[in-house]
């Protein structure tokens, strides 16, 4: 048996071949998107992989083909499954012949998503059976799991890790595939895939009944697990449990310790776990679905047990839990000492002694900050401490636009042609929602996949007289941003939408999409071109342009500014992490006269002013040569540079 | 057995050297357990990856004081990572700063000299590797993860020698950049041998006797 080093997305993937999978679909989204990555990456012929234009298709396709009796998977981030939910609420109730796996990523945090919204309520919501892994060995033996609890009951199945999981690491050892089968083919069954009121009503009987066994079922199921005696319990799950183990562990503690990976919640073994319990204290992530499942049924059963979590306040009811914060609400649940105390001379100050939990902002550093008061003594070898300071703050890091990013084009010629003029930045999400960062500041607002432009329409219908900006990625505008383009054509909208085309899915790490002429595998694919799409649409003010010529792109807007309508401006550049190799341009320093404009303007990451002179820097490691600083120069001071595509 | 944080800034190799370190301690028979940063924070933002060897570990994230080696890229970011360290637990800093952006809230530029100088008051196992020099030796900045490992897997600091690096090396890396990658390793190594004419290292030196 092989051991190796998987991320948990690779984890899930392989856990999904080596269980018989045939067919995956999804949409790229952090942390989901090494999921199929991995599953493309094998060429298996066996199996079907595709990148599809939106989450809602990729659920359908793959509801297609577990009605035609393959095992099938599906993936997504937790906000993919709102785009999905429309078929995934009537799927259950149609059913599936073969397995399907819907794999959604929840983002505790969070770190790099919209919502901390979790997916467990989404199967509560949809009646669907969860999964719930607490690492990578266990997601990869949990992905067969849910294919033959899928299989098993003719539905669909949520596999829900969070990106303490998909993105965590751990050495696992592969097992042997498991018995394929061939898919039987699809059978018209007398109308049973065709939705209709009746039948629907004849299912959710169904439904309901097979949930109650699943709560039989699933306290059995060995991935729920019972340790421990004591009158004190701790009910954990996925990642959460983790930190509890190694709370227990540090303090040589013991208690009743009940581990829950599923929804529907295991309630002969909850039973089991509360009996003889004074307290309990449940330690999970985002909603507390192991708490109120707990809390009913004590109600349900008459138990006089306190259950303790983000209910009572005992654990935090935002952002990702922390191992720290985790340890102190066990060590306080067990009534042992908190640690921390030497903590003062080294000048170090933990939040778990304020707040236990929230990672935020300079990103997940579990909890723990540095005090910028505490001042440290140094002994200059004299043996006299002298004070030489406090801790140094490090400098904040927001994530921005790459140094050459053709976003960066797009937004400053569009500002430099707006100039004074009253207008609002509808963004969307991608990388171009960093275009929200000074200086730039274009992106007024950002809501969910495809809602800048269809916002825009909105916002101009109060405040015609304002000029309306929509900002579009060319995978959103597959995505979702097209019906928003035909309601703007349809309904006679006044807005101009920015396409911002850089010829991939950039943000989730350069997947292909529609437009570029490459499937998932990398294999030849038809190429949607979308000037002739919206040219198609009936759009007569429509242009292209360069997003890096900044004098040609500030003229294709200006020219844009004064007509009625609809207008589309399609900015094109490739993302400049696929196109490398870029001559960095450098300072003529006899030329520059240390004005600051290139600096102050663009917020490039390859920019900088020197500390006496004030004269730009350029950093050639990070510099693409995109000349976009050239072109804004009043001196021509910046010579050089040159892109390679 | 080992609790190692690697610090750095989006974009500077910090999950290959996770990966690194990981399939070597893999190849020696370890358990291994981390967390990576992925995501928009790979977009210049600062990233953190936990690597976790040995038998037993259930969290794939290092306690506060609960690592043994630090590995940072950058100052701020050491600085920044230094609640992770243990009492008595060794740092391995890269001292070129990496400012951030010029739009960001405070200005971008620090004060990159403070923070090292905070480093060498509070960490007593410390390795400083010296940016220019480290740069001309590693054929450019691409390369400085794997000098960095050099540095900890030659200075006793891993749970493997640099012949395994080197294995892992050669496991992990495309044949076209090995070569650059094999030199910077080579280099790293040189710096914890005891011959750092380009190092500055302290690693026996008691804490607090520094300027």
């Amino acid at each position: 048996m092989e051991r190796r080093l998987l991320m948990g997305n690779e984890a899930i993937a392989l856990g999904a071949v080596r269980a018989g999978v045939t067919c995956v679909t999804g949409y790229p989204g952090t942390p989901s998107t090494e999921i199929l990555e991995t599953v493309a990456r094998l060429r298996d012929e066996r199996i079907y992989t595709e990148w599809s234009v939106n989450e809602k298709s990729a659920l359908e396709v793959a509801a297609g083909a577990a009605c035609a009796g393959a095992r099938a998977m599906v993936t997504m981030k937790q906000v993919g499954l709102n785009v999905a939910s429309d078929p995934l609420m009537s799927l259950n109730y149609v059913g599936v012949r073969g397995a399907l796996v819907v794999v959604v990523a929840d983002d505790p945090g969070p770190i790099s998503s919209q919502t901390e919204q979790d997916t467990r309520h989404f199967g509560l919501f949809a009646k669907l059976a969860v999964f719930d892994p607490s690492t990578p060995e266990e997601a990869y033996l949990m992905a067969a799991d849910a294919f033959a609890c899928s299989e098993a009951q003719g539905r669909p199945v949520l596999l829900r890790p969070t990106t303490r999981v998909c993105h965590s690491y751990a050495s696992v050892t592969l097992l042997d595939e498991l018995p394929r089968r061939v898919p039987e083919g699809f059978s018209k069954d007398g109308g049973r895939w065709v939705i209709f009121p009746r039948l629907s009503y004849q299912n959710h009987l169904k439904i309901e009944s097979e949930l109650h066994t699943l709560r039989d079922t699933f306290s059995d199921y060995p991935r729920n697990i019972l340790t421990g005696r004591g009158r004190l319990g701790i009910a954990a799950g996925g990642v959460s449990y983790t930190y509890v183990r190694e709370a227990l562990a540090d303090a040589e503690a013991d208690c009743k310790l009940l581990k829950v990976s599923t929804v529907p919640f295991p309630e002969a073994l909850g039973l089991s776990f509360l009996e003889g319990l004074d307290e309990v204290l449940v330690a999970e992530e985002l909603d507390p679905v192991i708490e109120d499942a707990l809390v009913r049924l004590c109600g349900r059963h008459g138990l006089r047990v306190t259950v303790r979590g983000k209910g009572t306040g005992d654990m935090p009811n935002a952002g990702e839990n922390t191992v720290a914060g985790v340890r102190l609400a066990v060590r306080r649940f067990l009534h042992l000492p908190t640690p921390g105390d030497d903590d003062q001379k080294r000048g170090i100050q933990h939040t778990e002694e304020i707040n236990f939990s929230v990672s935020k902002g300079d990103g997940q550093m579990c909890g723990i900050q540095h005090t910028k008061e505490i001042n440290f003594s140094v002994s200059k070898g004299d043996g006299t401490p002298e004070e030489i300071g406090a801790a140094p703050t490090p400098p904040a890091r927001p994530p921005v636009l790459c140094a050459g990013c053709p976003h960066r084009g797009a937004f400053f010629a569009v500002k430099e042609a707006v100039g004074r003029r009253k207008a609002v930045y509808s963004g969307d999400i991608g990388c171009y929602t960093l275009g929200n960062a000074p200086p730039l500041d274009m992106v007024d607002t950002c809501l969910c996949m495809g809602a800048g432009l269809t916002m825009a329409q909105g916002l101009d219908r109060v405040e015609p007289d304002v000029l309306h900006f929509a900002f579009l990625g060319d995978s959103t505008f597959f995505h979702s941003g097209l019906p928003g383009l035909v309601n703007a054509v349809y309904n006679g909208a006044d807005v101009i939408l920015c396409i911002l085309d850089n010829g991939t899915t950039a943000m989730t790490g350069h997947q292909p999409h529609p437009g570029i002429g490459r499937t998932a595998t990398g294999a030849a694919a038809a190429k949607v071109d979308i000037h002739t799409l919206v040219s198609a649409l009936g759009v007569a003010a429509l242009a292209r342009v360069d997003a890096l010529d900044l004098a040609a792109a500030k003229q294709a807007v200006t020219e844009m500014l004064d007509i009625r309508g609809v207008r589309v401006l399609l900015f094109e550049g490739p993302c400049v992490a696929i196109c490398r190799g870029g001559v960095p341009c450098a300072v003529d320093d006899d030329a520059c006269t240390g004005c600051g404009r290139c600096v102050r303007q663009l917020g490039c990451p390859a920019l900088a002013r020197a500390p006496e002179s004030r004269k730009a820097r350029i950093d050639p490691v990070l510099c693409a040569g995109c000349r976009l600083c050239a072109a804004l120069c009043p001196v021509s001071a910046i010579k050089g540079g040159g892109r390679p595509c | 057995m080992l609790n190692l944080i690697i610090a750095g800034v989006g974009g500077q190799g910090t999950v290959l050297l996770s990966r690194l370190v990981g399939q070597a301690a893999l190849d020696k028979g370890f358990d291994i357990r981390g967390s990576e940063t992925i995501g928009m924070a790979q977009r210049g933002g600062s990233v953190v990856s936990h690597v976790r060897v040995g038998a037993d570990i259930h969290s794939p994230l290092i306690p506060p004081k609960g690592a043994g080696l630090i590995i940072a890229f950058e100052p701020g970011e050491a600085v920044r990572a230094l609640p992770f360290l243990s009492a008595d637990g060794a740092m391995v800093v890269f001292d070129r700063p990496v400012h951030a952006a010029s739009g960001a809230p405070d200005g971008g530029a620090y004060d990159a000299a403070a923070m090292l100088a905070y480093l060498r008051a509070q960490v007593g196992r410390l390795t400083v590797v010296e940016g220019a020099r480290a740069l001309a030796a590693c054929g450019g900045a691409k390369a400085i993860n794997v000098a960095l490992l050099g540095v900890a897997a030659a200075g006793g600091l891993l749970p493997f020698d640099l012949a395994d690096a080197e294995r892992a090396l050669r496991a992990r890396i495309p044949a076209r950049l090995l070569d650059m990658n094999l030199r910077a390793l080579a280099y790293g190594a040189s710096l914890a041998d005891g011959t750092p004419a380009d190092a500055y290292t302290d690693t026996d030196a008691p804490r607090g006797d520094r300027p």
